[in-house]
């Protein structure tokens, strides 16, 4: 068998040598998008900024100077006098520092999950509850709300949300197969809507069987992250699995961004790509819903505007989301705890006020630029 | 030897038969053109000939079966570029020529200095260096064109299946696309797979031309061959004119059916 066809750069364009006068074009000329460590440093420093508001803010009014030499003291190998008082101290430990620390992985979750779910479909407007996490996340908390009261085990909510959110995807996914021939977005999407309709149809009979825990149920379903250390420890290790994975597929996910067909002539395999991009953000999406509660917005709204201002490569995409979507929560999260102190908003009433219009200030900012 | 040659090509779309028994065979360096009526079965022939549409009977390639190889082994062989690419808005031009390479990059794997490398030549080529960090969503449907050849080029497979490469193409693009697929060929010995509606086109640059009928062969051969008055007739319900041009190829020329009025003249 003959070797491919050789493509000489020569050939066609007279006066240009294959590889000699002007080679230095593809060493330093055009070349993929990649993630900058401008962009990079500037996410991380976003992030940064906001968790060090985040401990900075709070009900209780702990001197600013304490905090950060508290917070230096923690490092290894340094020594730092904070001043702070023991209940200080604590406060700081056990409350404002893993609640920054939830907040940022939550807000990453549920963004890089947006962006990998708006990807798989090749759809702008998918976000990570698109196939029933939230809707059986929903029935599943309510239900544990209603008939287990919740007490006793903290841990009776979490294992609730992450199994409904999880049993939702795996609905829709077995109900789209079914109805479609295999792979086909249409079909999962609508398989998706109609899993939601009816786990959300059910969890509102649950509610009105148990309408005295109306409250509890709503301040769930609003968001909240809060809760100590322990709910972190709950979600690293999901985080970290759903998290490689999808940061693995960013190319993979490019690629399908042409369709399926055309994939497919390139000799990829859309449909178990999809299958695993959605494995995996359906697993960090379940892993936010079950320590956080249904927080929209994030997952919608920070991989657009990321898109906006970094470009449009998964490559860039997914790993930006994370960042800004750490960002994006606990800031909203600083704000949830601060404009009306001490009472606190619930998280999820915050995305969404101060989300819709920073959303729209950033497509007429990008939009007047020209890009 | 044939470079590419498929036999007994069936696909069912639907419970629906939508070509039945087609066969072709072209050589290194060779351009075949298919033609036929719409839903004739040719952007069909051309998805089963590239894999993406499961189909029954034979497509080697250089005398492998496709059959036998992985989806991304088969992709080096055979480019396929649709009739509608899908050209994502925000993507750039470089990063969409580079998706050519995916069946040389390792699954989960990042592009090599090799890749980039093969990706900014075909550019380079096709001119479109200065165009190689621009959106997609901002190029003229020229560029566009040229866009879609470039990643097809850039997976270095000898066979190039084009679905009706001059689409909403105006004539200057349409002859400036199709001279520099026939000089890609001569340089390289591509061999070429189009769709054409166009039959005058057609007849101009191909070298063979199979014409579908209904999903089946209905005339296979030279231009001069398949491009008759009583053919085109009979398959198009077209009247033409044929007249044998410079070079042998035959120019297909319309003819009103009835005698009328030469065009009025200016003041």
């Amino acid at each position: 068998m003959t070797g491919p066809s050789r493509l000489d750069p020569g050939s066609l364009r007279p006066g240009l040598s294959p590889s000699g006068t002007r080679s230095g074009l593809s060493r330093r000329g055009p070349g993929p998008s990649r993630l900058r460590p401008g962009a990079l440093a500037l996410a991380l420093g976003a992030l940064l900024a906001s968790m060090v508001a985040g401990l900075l803010a709070g009900a209780a009014d702990i001197a600013p100077g304490g905090i950060a030499l508290q917070l230096l003291d923690w490092l290894p190998l340094v020594s730092a006098d904070s001043g702070l008082t023991p209940v200080e101290r604590n406060l700081l430990l056990e409350l404002r520092l893993p609640r920054v620390l939830l907040g940022a992985l939550v807000g990453g979750l549920l963004a890089v999950a947006g962006a990998a779910y708006q990807g798989a479909f090749r759809n702008p407007l998918a976000d990570p509850y698109l196939l029933g996490a939230a809707a059986g996340a929903g029935l599943t908390t309510t239900a544990a709300i209603v008939f287990l009261k919740g007490d006793g085990d903290a841990l009776v909510i979490p294992v609730a949300a992450f199994t409904g959110a999880v049993g939702g995807v795996l609905l829709a996914y077995a109900l789209g197969n079914v109805a479609g021939r295999g792979g086909g977005t249409a079909t999962l999407v609508l398989a998706g809507v109609a899993v939601s309709s009816f786990l959300t149809a059910v969890q509102t009979f649950v509610q009105q069987i148990g309408v005295d825990e109306l409250e509890r149920i709503y301040a769930w379903i609003l968001g909240d992250v809060g809760g100590g250390w322990e709910r972190i420890t709950l979600v690293v290790p999901y985080a970290a699995v759903s998290v490689g994975v999808l940061l693995l597929h960013g190319r993979l996910l490019d690629v399908l961004s042409v369709g399926d067909d055309e994939a497919a002539g390139l000799g990829l395999h859309a449909a178990r790509v999809r299958l695993a991009v959605l494995l995996a953000a359906s697993l960090a999406t379940a892993a936010a819903v079950a320590v956080s509660g249904l927080i929209g917005f994030v997952g919608i709204v920070v991989p657009h505007v990321v898109r906006r201002l970094a470009g449009g490569s998964y490559r860039i995409v997914l790993p930006l989301s994370l960042l800004g979507g750490g960002a994006f929560l606990v800031l909203a999260d600083v704000l949830a705890r601060t404009v009306l102190a001490p009472a606190e908003l619930p998280i999820g009433v915050v995305t969404a006020f101060v989300g819709a219009p920073f959303f729209v200030a950033v497509l007429r900012m990008t939009r007047q630029v020209g890009t | 030897m044939s470079r590419i040659l498929a036999r007994d090509l069936e696909v069912a779309l639907d419970g629906r038969t939508v070509l039945s028994g087609v066969g072709l065979a072209v050589g290194r360096g060779g351009w075949l053109a298919v033609i036929g009526a719409n839903g004739a079965g040719k952007s069909t022939l051309l998805k089963a000939l590239a894999g993406v549409l499961p189909c029954s009977g034979e497509v080697l390639v250089d005398d492998v079966p496709l059959r036998r190889l992985k989806p991304r082994e088969r992709a080096r062989l055979i480019a396929y570029a649709p009739q509608s690419p899908v050209l994502p808005a925000d993507m750039t031009v470089f990063d969409y020529a580079l998706l050519g390479r995916t069946p040389y990059i390792p699954h989960l794997g990042r592009e090599s200095r090799a890749d980039r490398e093969a990706t900014a030549s075909v550019l380079e080529r096709l001119g479109l260096e200065p165009f190689a960090s621009r959106r997609l969503g901002r190029l003229s449907g020229g560029e566009r064109q040229r866009v879609v050849l470039a990643r097809a080029l850039v997976q270095q497979a000898p066979v190039l299946l084009l679905d009706e490469p001059t689409t909403a193409l105006d004539l200057g693009r349409q002859q400036q696309v199709l001279e520099l697929v026939d000089r890609l060929r001569r340089a390289d010995g591509l061999t070429v797979v189009t769709t054409l509606h166009d039959l005058g086109v057609a007849g101009q640059y191909a070298d063979t031309m199979t014409l579908l009928s209904h999903g089946r062969v209905a005339a296979s051969g030279a231009p001069a061959d398949v491009l008759t008055e009583k053919l085109i007739d009979e398959h198009f319900g077209a009247r033409v004119r044929i007249e044998t041009g410079p070079g042998g190829r035959p120019g297909v020329h319309l003819e009103r059916p009835h005698d009328i009025e030469p065009p009025a003249s200016g003041p």
